[in-house]
């Protein structure tokens, strides 16, 4: 049974000046268990048990008739080959990758810029700034989706009367989202708009942290702006924007929302789809459950290996 | 050269990088405001009504009469009823992490961890199937049910960081002078956790209120739709003809989400990126 009173051997080990106040350290069982319990409860019902049922499911041929009460076969593998088979899959998978990319790249390189711009402005400028920000963060991914959808409006949208101010032909009536190229830069747009003020604000904590003596003696030693950042700032930054960036892809990878109501717009579905959009149609409109099972364990796979770093630099934290 | 000049220039020049950045982030946020209180006949206009000069609440009522407030109830319900159960599980959770030493818990946090990356999208195919087995499709219930389960790793996450941040030094305080264990932990420990509670609250609050992909397969009757799915349906039916209504809908989604995530902005980059920040 619990040890209550035993002190961990290592936590008696002189601890450094900076370490957090010391924490009941008790080798105990019982009561941790009963707190647990609940929340273990909630966990294995109605996320673990789904993901087994999502795994069992991905080996079995699951249509219409099984949704009816028709027992599932295993089919082996069978649904990993025809959605690997598939070139619909792939070109999913292909346009998933390259918005994600486009959209994970501008967030941080704007992210980055806007965090160093608030570092030189004054403290009003940096308030204004941030305030304007945070109400784009704060806006829900849907109804900023709308608004965007709005914005570049096919009728009366702002984007198409401005362009017709400035260029002197008539772009009413210009569809944005109707061509898969143009509804993905909107698309893009709305992500990044979205997901830029989360890469400020932690950048920016993150730059307040370089202690300004060593960025004054580097100046001394005849740093310039570029090599001062190049050298002293970003080495700081390093592990904070490898987590930043793991949380971007893993975020943009997994869009939903965004693709789904700008598709509701005016999107052609088909052309359109990202993995998301896709396992909920092949899945729920379609009524493939089976194959909808076999790419939701392959982009499970994909998820977690992207964010293996990130786990383990949390738990650093727990650790330390 | 002379230094001052250009310093000037520079000067000048982030600060017109700045409004550049406020007007970026703002304007789409000011444009759903003011093409709410706008008439739809001016929003159907050849040139664009930078504000409301024929200011109007007709949009809102609009929606109102167009199933929002159905939608509105479902979400409300949906909403308080993971709110309440995630605050009281992630609290005790939160404690047994943080102020005991476990053989299990560090198989417990990778397991937090791990649960977040799963993405919802995934789950979709098997929830529906699970929660059709047992008959809670289209209830207020089995959404709630789903939604607890999916805030949960954050709450606890979050919250583990406040009780831990509590020294355990000031209940031990309270016992020498007489208090109980449980009752130091109640009368010390918890009021301390207040604001822990509020943020974490908050957070469980947005992520339910925006909650789109389960909401999305679980409520699929007309009458158990949650806000964002009545929107996007709305914004489908409507294809782009009624813009004004459409971003008074918006405007009724967004600005409880807006005000609760002011009230708590400090707390939401910190505990996503501790570890890293800490290196």
């Amino acid at each position: 049974m619990a040890i209550a009173t035993a002190p961990p051997p290592a936590a008696t080990a002189a601890p450094p000046a900076s370490s957090p106040p010391t924490r009941r350290r008790r080798r105990a069982w019982g009561a941790p268990l009963l707190l647990l319990l609940p929340s273990i409860a909630m966990l294995a019902v109605f996320i673990g048990w789904p993901i087994v049922q999502m795994v069992v499911m991905s080996f079995q041929e699951f249509g219409r008739a099984q949704i009816f009460g028709a027992p599932p076969a295993f089919v082996g593998l069978g649904n990993y080959v025809d959605v690997l088979t598939d070139p619909e899959f792939w070109a999913v998978l292909t346009r998933s990758i390259a918005l994600c990319v486009v959209s994970v790249a501008a967030t941080m390189v704007l992210g980055v810029l806007i965090a160093i711009l608030l570092t030189r402005l004054g403290r009003v400028m940096r308030t204004a700034v941030s305030i304007s920000l945070l109400l784009a963060w704060a806006m829900p991914a849907l109804t900023a989706t709308i608004v965007w959808g709005w914005i570049f409006g096919t009728q009366y949208g702002l984007v198409n009367w401005v362009l017709t101010r400035i260029t002197g032909t008539d772009w009413t009536g210009h569809s944005w989202l109707i061509d898969p190229v143009s509804f993905f830069a909107v698309a893009a747009i709305v992500i990044t708009w979205g997901a830029v003020p989360f890469v400020v604000f932690t950048t920016y904590a993150g730059l307040t942290q370089v202690p300004d003596e060593v960025m004054e003696a580097a100046s001394l030693d005849g740093a310039g702006g570029l090599a001062r950042f190049r050298l002293i700032v970003f080495p700081y930054l390093r592990s904070i924007l490898v987590v930043l960036l793991i949380l971007q892809i893993i975020w943009d990878l997994r869009v939903f929302a965004q693709i789904y109501a700008l598709q509701s717009i005016g999107g052609v579905r088909e052309e359109t789809n990202t993995i998301g959009v896709y396992i909920y149609s092949v899945s729920m409109a379609s009524g493939d459950l089976g194959a909808g099972g076999a790419i939701s364990v392959v982009l499970v796979v994909i998820m977690l290996a992207i964010s293996g770093y990130y786990i383990r630099s949390m738990l650093r934290e727990e650790d330390s | 050269m002379n230094a001052r000049p250009r310093r000037l220039a520079t000067r000048i020049a982030l600060n017109a990088t700045a409004v550049v950045v406020i007007l970026c982030s703002l304007f789409p946020v000011y444009w759903m405001v003011n093409t709410s209180l706008l008439p739809g006949s001016a929003v159907r206009s050849s040139t664009p009504h930078w504000w409301p000069d024929q200011f109007t609440l007709d949009n809102y009522r609009d929606a109102m009469n167009e199933g929002l407030p159905a939608a509105l109830g479902t979400s409300l319900a949906v909403t308080g009823v993971t709110l309440a159960a995630a605050l009281v599980l992630a609290f005790l959770a939160s404690v047994a992490v943080s102020r005991y030493r476990f053989r299990s818990r560090r198989t417990f946090i990778v397991l937090i961890l791990v649960i977040q990356m799963v993405p919802a999208e995934a789950l979709i195919v098997s929830m529906f199937r699970v929660l059709d087995g047992w008959h809670l499709l289209n209830s207020i219930l089995g959404l709630g049910l789903v939604y607890i389960a999916l805030v949960l790793p954050f709450t606890i996450w979050t919250l583990r960081g406040f009780v831990g941040g509590i020294p355990v030094e000031l209940e031990e305080a309270a016992m020498i002078d007489g208090c109980s264990k449980t009752g130091a932990f109640w009368r010390v420990t918890f009021p301390l956790l207040a604001p822990g509670l509020v943020a974490t609250g908050v957070f469980a609050f947005i992520q339910a209120w925006n909650e789109f992909v389960f909401a999305l397969v679980i409520m699929t009757r007309p009458e158990s739709l949650t806000l964002p799915i009545w929107l996007r349906a709305f914004v489908q039916a409507t294809k782009a003809t009624d813009w004004a209504v459409v971003m008074a809908a918006s405007t009724i989604m967004a600005i409880p989400v807006i005000v609760f995530f002011l009230v708590v902005q400090n707390r939401m980059a910190g505990g996503l990126v501790s570890g890293a920040v800490k290196g």
